[in-house]
This record gives structure tokens, C-alpha cells and sequence, in this order.
């Protein structure tokens, strides 16, 4: 018989401070739309953008409703941002054509899962394809391996989105949000 | 009973006035809108298949003082169902998803959509929490959706019953750069 087993605490980042320093990077930039779909190495982040009255918050049912948008925030003069988990650039590959036909800037904070410490190996298949993907789909990769490497590189890539109207993806290493904690 | 899509479009954005903003779903609502007459404030779509209610959901977050209404089919409407739920916890007060219900897929054949067998988007629609909610199957419907539609107190979704032929397409510009483009100048955003 197999032993019940729960997710842990779910905040996995509560004792980290790089979501604070996208935080910040994004308040700095006028970010004021973030999309998201529910994650855990996201919960900080997604909550300080929650209790932001001047960043709209959008919970998300699929990651490629967030990548529409960002076109649509963009169109009506404001900048957007998504947040997601590796698993969640599968689901938006169609919808970056969009982003990708009219040069709509899209910038993506992904926590990467399936490449180091993971407990669940259904999380592999996407997470180690996400580099390949988002490359043929024209996207500039930063890839954040230390919590001190966050604020630059999100500086950098928020340039890059709003300002030369790109498709830019920060991923953010496993190493840095934690293992998820499975416990009886 | 169903709806000439033609005069259906013409007289949802007749009269539209500067506010009126206009995303259409790729396919058979985007050759209405162009048909309907130009304008620098239509979002002609070309793919991004399933996006056009988030496309106006940014648009009508970003542009609160403005009316956006996202114009699309069924199949367009089918494959990106989830924003209706994500519009639904948003309720913004200035966005209309209109759904021109053909109950098939024109762009490939006319193949049967799930509304034609029983999938119920009005049903859907109203499950998400969206405030308002219609059926228009007649005129004197799509009059009251474009009365509605003037005074938006959103937000609101429609299904309109449209007749299942394949007027000649009217095709509008094709560049995304440049429709983005004229679309931020026409509203008066900066770069």
C-alpha cells in the first residue's frame, strides 16, 4: 500500500529575495498588467503584484492567455509581464506567432522545473526543451543560475521586451526557487 | 431564425464614435469588420487563434475610459474558452465579447463546431460570472445589443445567431507591425 503523501508549504519562496528584485525591477519599468498562472515558485512574487494597487493582477486558466495579453496591454499603451512555470511555455508556442508577427514586446519570468533535485519526472520532457523552443521561437534567453544574477538580468531583459519590442524569457533555475517539499 | 453576418457587423460598429475599439477573430469576423468600413481602431487578427477576448481583455484593462468589443466566431471563441473565466474574475466594466455563431468553421469548409451540437457559449459565458448575457437571434436583438453596446456597462457577452454563408471575403491589411502601429497612434499612445 502506498503511503499518503502531501505537498508541503507551498511558499517555497518565502525566505528568498530575487522575487523581490523582479518586484522591483518591474514597479521601476511602469510594468502595470502581470499575468500569471498559479505557481509555486512564483507564490512571493505573485502576491507582492497582488498587493500593488497600481499592477492589475490576472490569474490565468493557460499561460498562452497571458501572451494575448500582453499584445492587448501593449495596444492600449501599457506594459504587461508573465509569469510562469517551464511547463507553461509548451502551451504558449502558437500564441507567440502573435507576439512575433507584430513585434509586440513579451516579457516572461519562467521557474524551471525538471532539471535539478525534482521529485516529479513527468516535469522533464517540457522543462528540458524549454531553451530549444523559445530559441526557434526567436526569444532572448537570460538564464538566472544565483539569487545575485536576478536583478541585472531582468534590468537587461526588460530593455529588450519594452524597448526593442522582442520576445524575451528570464529563466530562473531550479536551484534558486528550491525543492518542492513532498512530505507524509 | 439567424442573422445576415454582414449587416449584423454594420450595425454593431455603426455611428462608433473615437472609443470604440474593435478586435475581431481571425477568419470570417475579421473580413466583416474590414467590410463594415476601415478604421485605425480595428485589430485585424490573422492567427493567434483563441486569443481575441484576451487581446481585448489587456486592451480594455489598459484603456478603461474606452469601450472595446472583440467581435469573433465560435470556433475562434471554442478554443480559447478560458478567457471567459479569466474575464469573468476581471469583470471590466468597458469589454463585450461578441460571438457571431455560425455553429461551423468557415475558413476550412464549414465543418460542424461543438455549438451545433449542443456546446451552449451563452451557458458558458454566464457560468463564468460575466454579468450580462444574451442570445440575439433577430433584429430587433442585435438592436438592443448595439444600443447596449453604446452605453457599455460591461462586461457583457453575446452569441449572435448569424446565417451559415460565406459572403465574399473583404481582406484588410495584412502586416502586424503596421496595424499595431496605426492602431497606438490612432488612440494617441506613446512608443
Amino acid at each position: 500500500m502506498t503511503a499518503p503523501v502531501e505537498a508541503g508549504p507551498q511558499d517555497v519562496t518565502a525566505n528568498t529575495t530575487w522575487p523581490d528584485d523582479i518586484f522591483d525591477v518591474l514597479k521601476r519599468a511602469d510594468v502595470r498588467q502581470v499575468g500569471y498562472v498559479p505557481d509555486a515558485g512564483h507564490s512571493r512574487l505573485i502576491q507582492r503584484c497582488i498587493a500593488d494597487k497600481d499592477i492589475r493582477d490576472v490569474v490565468l486558466t493557460t499561460e498562452e492567455e497571458g501572451v494575448a495579453l500582453a499584445a492587448g496591454a501593449w495596444l492600449g499603451g501599457q506594459r504587461c509581464a508573465l509569469l510562469m512555470q517551464s511547463s507553461g511555455v509548451g502551451n504558449t508556442i502558437n500564441m507567440l506567432s502573435l507576439s512575433r508577427s507584430c513585434r509586440f514586446p513579451m516579457l516572461m519570468f519562467i521557474t524551471m522545473r525538471g532539471e535539478w533535485e525534482e521529485f516529479n519526472p513527468w516535469q522533464v520532457p517540457m522543462g528540458s526543451i524549454v531553451e530549444p523552443v523559445l530559441k526557434e521561437c526567436e526569444t532572448e534567453i537570460y538564464r538566472a543560475r544565483k539569487a545575485d544574477e536576478v536583478k541585472g538580468l531582468a534590468e537587461r531583459a526588460v530593455q529588450q521586451a519594452y524597448g526593442d519590442e522582442r520576445v524575451v524569457a528570464v529563466l530562473l533555475s531550479q536551484e534558486l526557487i528550491g525543492k518542492k517539499v513532498w512530505t507524509k | 431564425m439567424s442573422l445576415d453576418r454582414r449587416a449584423a457587423m454594420a450595425t454593431l460598429v455603426a455611428d462608433r464614435g473615437d472609443d470604440l475599439l474593435v478586435v475581431p477573430g481571425l477568419g470570417s469576423t475579421c473580413y466583416d469588420l474590414a467590410a463594415a468600413g476601415d478604421d485605425d481602431r480595428n485589430f485585424y487578427l490573422w492567427g493567434a487563434m483563441g486569443g481575441a477576448a484576451m487581446i481585448g481583455l489587456g486592451l480594455a484593462l489598459a484603456q478603461p475610459d474606452r469601450r472595446v468589443a472583440v467581435i469573433t466566431g465560435d470556433g475562434e471563441m471554442l478554443m480559447g474558452m478560458g478567457a471567459l473565466a479569466t474575464i469573468g474574475v476581471q469583470h471590466p466594466a468597458n469589454l463585450a465579447v461578441i460571438v457571431f455563431d455560425n455553429q461551423a468553421y468557415g475558413e476550412t469548409g464549414g465543418q460542424a463546431s461543438h455549438t451545433r451540437n449542443g456546446a451552449d457559449l451563452t451557458g458558458i459565458a454566464r457560468a463564468c460570472g460575466i454579468g450580462t448575457c444574451l442570445e440575439v437571434s433577430d433584429k430587433a436583438g442585435l438592436a438592443d445589443l448595439a444600443g447596449r453596446l453604446k452605453g457599455l456597462k460591461g462586461p457583457l457577452f453575446a452569441c449572435v445567431l448569424i446565417d451559415p454563408n460565406e459572403p465574399p471575403r473583404v481582406l484588410p491589411l495584412r502586416d502586424g507591425v503596421a496595424l499595431k502601429e496605426r492602431f497606438r497612434a490612432a488612440i494617441g499612445v506613446k512608443a
